[in-house]
């Protein structure tokens, strides 16, 4: 075994590629969670977003038009979710697992002629000067354009969550539904709509792992990043720059271990590869003992005549 | 324009129907799915739901049925007292492979002794094994708070991960030349798991299921138990203020789910598929979450929608080879019968009534 072989500067480098699919993802579901939805189907959106990129991606050779695509596929997905819960009134929990089951039998379906198959490269955004910074420079300025996206987001959703009249109106609805009602909004249109960017988001970040991380498509290859981008919202006790700390965590140890695996440590490939499951079970149990940030109508139904 | 009326009280014949008619528009909707992916949706449906129970090879396919279905009736039948309560555990897959660890492993440390009492053991070991694992996630959730959904989903991925450096190492075949997976348990005569009557599919696993599900509706009907998980379902706070303990509700659903899942690994791996193996989990974990909800958290209905979905496995591998139908084709479809019976349960609870717009 050979630690010293792992060059701390491309570890934080690729923490940061690592990190940046449950980034998404997770900052996705936050919106839908604060607008009262609890959608446990960002796995299934994830890897049908993954498979829609990837197949869009190599069919036209332009990686942006996969990462539409996979945006596109990722929120189609969950209309069917937004159909269910807030017009068929479903229970929330039942029909986000329907969503990841449904989504990995699709993906697995659509990805049928794409294995085996390299994408177009993702270009690599060498930012000028900034890059040729010493340590800084890898480690911060030279990734591909969706890693800033994903900080970018994370601004974005922070200043609308703090800042805007959209934002509080979205807050509202996540707090009490009935009292948004009463004051005229329109419940099922916000929650709809924030279903719908937490699908596309979930989407982006499934894409990010096939044309980016892997990069090629494999039958179930988020192996359950959705379900970690649910436990980072918990983690994060619903605050946008939390999410980004907890997915660098995140990104941090998968990281950590897949360097360990391969500079031969004499624990088993296998434990480690348990090891980002694991932490993220710790840091749930850690963040769990305070609830109180949790929307008040997290999960709970609405229907007018109520 | 559509309006839904809230019911006083679900419709009790709706709940009936409801089950039914998620799995034809499903059929209708598979039909359609099949049709695009370019084969005959008639043929495709009637190769998947009545070629293996009533067709030229109904003698080879029937068994399955029992094969299959056992241990999806026995998951779904612990998953559904959780979820009656509201304790959502999705783990079973895990708890489901740790079983068979278990289980096996009492094989496999005993081997080549020859007794009675080895057959017994494993199963005990299989259930425990289960049983503690759906305990991880109940103890964090009762001590904690933490969310059972997300911790026992995980356990999934370390479980997977577990079994894999099982195979591999610990309970690898030292006689087999090297291939990774453990022993054969079918030949290894006081571990088998064998049918009970040959060729119908039914060995102890199945008998098991039918078993619980007898017994799940006893305690569900005429116990106190039954009578606690129902109330806190359907009215948490009444619950709480007649005394019932939501903590020791948790841990009694979500250790049984993990029992019975355990022992549906065990069953498993001493029975149809033999060994511990990469690949010994298929998902019945997950398809059992479908079977539950399908049987309308009812024991009886779940061994209906067992057998069932058992029925689209079986009907799904045989369209695989005589109509080149993708594998995955039978996922998707799964997954919508889960889509399709959640949207049709709406008419359970509301009414859906036609009313003229009203003037704002």
């Amino acid at each position: 075994m050979d630690v010293s072989a792992i060059n701390p500067v491309l570890l934080l480098a690729s923490l940061m590629v690592a990190a940046t699919a449950v980034l998404i993802a997770a900052v996705g579901e936050l919106i839908v969670e604060k607008a009262g939805v609890l959608n446990l189907g960002v796995e299934g959106m994830m890897i049908t977003g993954a498979i829609c990129g990837f197949a869009a991606a190599v069919t036209t050779g332009s990686p942006t038009i996969g990462f539409i695509a996979a945006a596109a596929g990722g929120a189609g997905l969950s209309l069917l979710f937004a159909l269910l819960t807030q017009f068929a009134l479903a229970n929330q929990v039942a029909s986000g697992l329907a969503l990841t089951l449904f989504g990995l039998g699709l993906s697995s379906l659509i990805g049928q002629g794409y294995v085996g198959i390299k994408p177009p490269p993702t270009p690599e955004l060498d930012i000028p000067l900034l890059s040729d910074i010493p340590v800084l420079g890898p480690v911060l300025f030279s990734h591909d354009l969706v890693v800033y996206f994903g900080l970018a987001l994370v601004a974005v959703v922070w200043a609308f969550l703090k800042f805007t009249r959209g934002g509080l109106i979205l807050r509202a609805v996540g707090e009490n539904h009935a009292a948004a009602h009463a004051l005229g909004y329109k419940v099922v249109r916000i929650r709809v709509l924030a279903i719908l960017f937490g699908g596309a988001c979930a989407g982006l970040g499934g894409a990010y792992v096939s044309l980016v991380r892997v990069p090629q498509w494999t039958e179930g290859m988020t192996g359950g990043a959705g379900w970690i981008a649910l436990a980072l919202v918990v983690f994060a006790s619903w605050k946008p720059w939390r999410v980004l700390l907890g997915a660098y965590l995140f990104g941090g140890v998968t990281v950590l271990q897949l360097n360990l695996q391969a500079a031969g440590i004499a624990v088993p490939a296998e434990y480690l590869s348990m090891s980002p499951y694991l932490i993220t079970i710790l840091v749930l149990v850690i963040m769990s003992a305070d609830r109180s940030a949790a929307p008040a109508s997290l999960g709970r139904s609405f229907h007018a005549s109520q | 324009m559509l309006r839904l009326e809230k019911r006083p009280q679900p419709s009790r014949t709706l709940s009936y129907v409801t089950p039914v008619l998620a799995v034809l528009i499903t059929m209708v909707a598979g039909g359609l799915l099949f049709a695009l992916l370019g084969k005959d949706p008639v043929a495709a449906i009637r190769t998947i739901f009545w070629d293996p129970l009533f067709g030229e090879f109904s003698f080879y396919y029937r068994p399955q049925l029992l094969v299959k279905g056992g241990p999806l009736i026995l998951i779904a039948l612990g998953l559904s007292l959780g979820f009656r309560a509201g304790i959502w555990n999705i783990g079973a897959e895990g708890q489901y492979i740790m079983g068979a660890i278990t289980g096996a492993g009492v094989a496999l440390a005993l081997y080549p002794l020859e007794a009675w009492w080895i057959f017994p053991a494993m199963i005990i070991a299989g259930a425990l094994g289960g049983w503690a694992w759906a305990m991880i996630p109940a103890l964090l959730k009762v001590r904690f708070g933490t969310n059972e959904i997300l911790v026992s989903l995980m356990l999934v991925y370390v479980a997977e991960q577990f079994l894999a450096s099982m195979a591999l190492g610990l309970m690898k075949n030292p006689e087999g030349f090297g291939f990774p997976g453990s022993r054969n348990l079918q030949q290894y005569a006081s571990a088998h798991n064998a049918e009970i009557i040959a060729d119908t599919g039914m060995h102890w696993g199945v008998a098991a299921a039918f078993i619980a599900a007898i017994m799940a509706y006893v305690m569900m009907n005429r116990h106190i138990l039954g009578y606690q998980i129902r109330l806190t379902g359907e009215a948490p706070r009444a619950a709480r203020f007649s005394g019932v303990k939501p903590a020791r509700l948790v841990l009694f659903c979500m250790g049984t789910a993990g029992a019975l899942a355990g022992l549906a690994g065990v069953f498993e791996v001493s029975g149809p598929s033999g060994q511990i193996s990469t690949g010994f989990n298929v998902g019945y974990g997950f398809t059992a979450i479908i079977v539950a909800f399908l049987g309308r958290l009812h024991p009886f209905g779940i061994v209906l929608a067992g057998l069932l979905m058992a029925l689209t496995y079986i009907g799904g591998e045989a369209a695989q080879s005589t109509m080149q139908l993708p594998g995955a084709a039978i996922q998707v479809f799964q997954g919508m019968l889960l889509f399709f019976l959640l949207a049709v349960d709406m008419l359970t609870n509301y009414r859906v009534r036609f009313v003229a717009r009203e003037a704002v």
